[in-house]
């Protein structure tokens, strides 16, 4: 066990005095910050258009923090001659961020993609009532969804998701 | 009895006889030189959580030990009785949470043991480099938190700053770093991040660095040796009766892991390691067998690099996966000890039942019979060196 | 610090005065040598031995400010005291820690004649007065009604007398090279003396007395309740020990015994074996100028020593501190005391 030939307590005093002369490993936040990676779970954010209120992601959340509430409404024919088509909108997508567990299951069973993973985390709020965000705000956060990034060696291209 | 009525003749004899008896019964108390009850925990630095340890002591030494769990109990079992397969999986990754993806494992196989599905090679690879993974993250941290217990300050802050590492690889491939959620019934969510395996080889030589580290602060320290040899020794057999196990069984002598011995899961069967036992079965036996074991799973991560097949990463599996009826009981080797899932399933979209082995449940129970006549910092030494999680425990 | 030396100064002062000069040091030392010695050791050394920064932000310049921040917060605090403590021992506590501590400086030399009072008996009342602290901390530990206390005081109690006796050992020998027990008189001998006719660098005894050194340190470090030999602190087990009911300002004055008394052990440690204040080609009255920063700078070097064993080492248990000071330290200091007697006889 002992490599070196000098008594274990000596060599104990050598380590904390190495690394007493190495750099320290802080990152000072929030002076400095660190670049978490691009698939880090941080907040969920909304692209309204692509939302069809299904309810799929409100029905599978395991918490259900996901208060969604929606009306149909007739729009015109896209074609002439066509019947009249309605259209499922949004009026309210509210994620309740206090019970939300970051796990991910809304994002994945969404079908239509308007659900994502963006690695912000600098949301937190003086008030848990003020952590329930609404579309606008989950909107805005649209802004920061990364570039889903390549594979590894190996890895089947045909991903439908992300 | 009231005062203002005498007592019949034999009423008062009786009650005569009851009170001498109860003075003999005082004088007794008096005389004794009592012994102290202490109440360690459930809010003390040396319990890891909020286990508490009702020990009596006489002077310094421990007469008697007796262990109240229960304060962390989030009724997992119940839990599961309301959701879909799905959601349990997110569920659990927080009962044992220093090594969380290794609990997802357990029931995710059992329930693609139900549904007679098999997850492709790439995922079962993938499964078991992250499961060593996080065995990694949790050694590396008790080999420093132990030196914590045993009162050297630093040994822990290397523990943090190395286990970092790791969970920013867990992080890079599955977007959380305590809870990865990345297991899927069938498959993974998601294959690897482009980089992430030489990532992985980077971060193996520095976990190997930092073993060596400890190995020279900690393990080499007399006072260390002093402190944890012969503390605290569990006989093979005993340990064994009372359900302990993985490296704290492994530490007493018996050659049994269940990577090797028990059905053959994940990708193990593929790999070549060595299970690593120690004959002497105390303190410092557990510590040196978790030393020994994290360099073990560097190589074998090394291992699984290498041999890493293409392919998907998800089986065909349904929409709504509706398990069909059936029980299924799947034992795994984690980190802290054996780890198992019965599931009784009726076909639903979630189960019926899921009864949770874990392991630090059955490490605890061994505290009445090991803590007897142990001093009170042995006390913190063991309870350091049989590594509970009170999440693993309390359920 | 008597009126010759101010005089020497140029400046003319009545015992009144130079009354009052004594008493402010004295009592300005110790909160200032703690503040000085907690800083740099415990907030920036550990902090960079355990590979982090310590406190950056208070201050604005690599957070100097911390500990007096902390000093002012802990002097605002509700005074708490539990319902079953004993009131009286209780408050008085921390007050024996303290006042043993500033005790201690009373004889320490800071120049030839910078010294608040140079005792003949000087090591030996340093030696007796820092030992008082121990019955304030049984005191803390039996007046809290709290049987971790209790357990903490009772462990202080038995270390803190067994480790006595190394500390006197290792003292003596000293004393019987430099052939007196004043402190002053030790380091003028170490100044003047010469090792076997080489005098360019004096005499400090920690080459001839390198093992009483060791020992002083070793024996230093249990009296501090330092790891390794910090059984009556422990903090992962018994939670703080014996000062564990102690909030706001009265734990602020067993802070300040702690870091004063390494302060303190320090400067007796500095001044027994290296030589104090003195260097060995600086005499009169530049010696008078310089004197307190060539202590102070020896003073920081005996307390690296200490500090850095004490963030790298686990604790020993009670019965292995004991056994290590009776079966150990004691014969080891008792050949010593008898090596250095026969050289001083023999040469």
């Amino acid at each position: 066990m002992a490599r070196k030939k000098i008594p274990g307590m000596i060599g104990g005093l050598g380590i904390t005095f190495k690394t007493m002369l190495k750099p320290a490993v802080t990152v000072q936040y929030p002076h400095e910050k660190e670049e978490p990676p691009t698939r880090a779970r941080g907040v969920i954010a909304l692209k309204e258009e692509n939302c069809t209120v299904c309810m799929l992601c409100a029905r599978s959340c395991p918490d259900w923090c996901i208060y969604i509430e929606g009306h149909k409404e007739k729009r015109p024919p896209r074609r002439e001659g066509g019947r009249d088509r309605t259209v499922s909108v949004l009026d309210r997508f509210d994620i309740d961020y206090a019970l939300c567990m970051y796990c991910g299951i809304c994002v994945e069973v969404c079908p239509f993609d308007a659900l994502f993973w963006s690695p912000e985390y600098e949301y937190s709020e003086h008030s848990i009532a003020r952590l329930l965000h609404d579309k606008v705000k989950l909107g805005e956060w649209m802004e920061t969804v990364p570039e889903p990034e390549p594979l590894e060696v190996g890895a089947e291209s045909a991903k439908k998701k992300k | 009895m009231s005062t203002t009525e005498m007592p019949s003749a034999p009423d008062f004899e009786l009650e005569r006889s009851a009170m001498r008896h109860l003075a003999d019964a005082q004088m007794n108390v008096e005389l004794d030189t009592g012994d102290m009850i202490l109440n360690l925990g459930p809010q003390h630095p040396a319990t890891h959580g909020t286990l508490r340890l009702v020990v009596r002591l006489d002077g310094e030494r421990v007469i008697a030990a007796d262990p109240v769990i229960g304060y962390m109990h989030r009724g997992y079992e119940k839990l599961t009785e309301f959701r879909t397969y799905p959601q349990i999986t997110t569920l659990i990754n927080r009962i044992d949470w220093l090594s969380s993806f290794a609990n997802e494992v357990p029931f995710v196989h059992a329930a693609e043991q139900l549904m007679g599905i098999e997850a492709p090679a790439r995922a079962q690879y993938i499964r078991t480099i992250l499961t060593e993974l996080s065995r990694i993250a949790t050694f590396v941290l008790f080999l420093g938190e132990m030196g914590l217990q045993v009162g050297a300050l630093t040994p822990a802050f290397y523990g943090f700053r190395d286990r970092e590492h790791v969970l920013n690889l867990i992080e890079g491939a599955t977007g959380g770093r305590f809870h990865p959620n990345f297991n899927r019934i069938g498959g993974l969510k998601d294959d690897l991040p482009w980089g992430w395996v030489s990532e992985t080889r980077q971060v193996m030589q520095l976990v190997l660095d930092s073993c060596d580290q400890f190995e020279d602060l900690v393990v080499g320290n007399e006072i260390f040796l002093s402190r944890t040899r012969g503390i605290g020794i569990i006989p093979g057999d005993i340990g064994t009766a009372y359900g302990v196990s993985g490296s704290n069984l492994r530490a007493s002598g018996v050659d049994w892991d269940l990577r090797r011995d028990g059905v053959p899961y994940l990708a193990y069967p593929d790999l070549d390691f060595k299970v690593w036992t120690h004959a002497a079965g105390d303190s410092f036996a557990r510590y040196w067998v978790r030393l020994q074991e994290t360099r073990e799973s560097v190589r074998m991560v090394l291992q699984l690099l290498d041999g890493l097949p293409a392919g998907p990463v998800m089986a065909k599996v349904p929409r709504i996966i509706k398990v069909p009826e059936g029980e299924a009981w799947v034992e795994t080797e984690n980190p802290l000890g054996q780890m198992g899932y019965y599931i009784v399933s009726k076909g639903a979209t979630g189960p019926f039942r899921v009864k949770i082995r874990s392991a630090s449940f059955s490490n605890v129970s061994i505290l009445p019979w090991l803590l007897r006549g142990v001093y009170v910092p042995d006390v913190v030494t063991i309870l350091a060196s049989l590594y509970f999680i009170l999440g693993d425990i309390d359920r | 610090m008597n009126a010759v030396a101010l005089t020497t100064l140029g400046i003319e002062i009545g015992w009144g005065a130079a009354l009052a000069i004594k008493t402010l040091v004295i009592l300005l030392i110790i909160p200032t040598g703690a503040l000085i010695l907690g800083y740099v050791f415990l907030l920036k050394m550990m902090s960079h031995m355990q590979s982090r920064l310590g406190p950056m932000d208070p201050g604005g310049f690599h957070g100097w400010f911390q500990l007096i921040g902390d000093g002012l917060k802990f002097v605002q605090k509700e005074d708490l005291m539990p319902d079953g403590a004993d009131r009286k021992v209780f408050a008085g506590a921390p007050a024996v820690v303290l006042i043993s501590t500033f005790l201690v400086f009373l004889v320490i030399p800071m120049g030839p004649d910078l010294v608040v009072k140079d005792l003949d008996i000087g090591v030996f009342y340093a030696l007796a007065v820092s030992s008082l602290s121990v019955i304030g901390i049984l005191m803390a530990g039996w007046s809290s009604a709290n049987k971790y206390a209790l357990l903490g005081g009772l462990r202080a109690a038995g270390q803190l007398i067994a480790y006595e006796l190394p500390l006197l050992l290792a003292v003596i020998g000293v004393v019987i090279q430099a052939g007196t027990m004043s402190l002053n008189g030790i380091v003028v001998a170490q100044q003047q003396q010469s090792i076997f006719g080489i005098d360019w660098i004096g005499n400090p005894y920690i080459l001839t007395q390198f093992v009483g050194f060791l020992i002083f340190l070793i024996a230093a470090q249990a009296e501090l309740t330092q790891t390794p030999f910090d059984m009556p602190v422990a903090e992962s087990e018994l939670v703080g020990g014996y000062h564990v009911e102690y909030t706001g300002f009265r734990f602020l004055f067993f802070f300040m015994g702690e870091y004063g008394t390494a302060f303190a052990f320090s400067a007796i440690a500095a001044t027994l074996f290296l030589g104090g204040y003195a260097l060995p080609w600086v005499d009169g009255d530049l010696a008078n100028w310089i004197g307190p920063l060539v202590l102070f700078a020896k003073l920081m070097f005996v307390a690296f020593l200490m500090f850095w064993a004490r963030f790298t080492f686990p604790r020993l248990r009670e019965d292995q501190l004991q056994a290590f000071a009776w079966k150990f330290l004691i014969p080891l200091g008792l050949a010593n005391l008898l090596v250095t007697a026969l050289f001083k006889v023999a040469f």
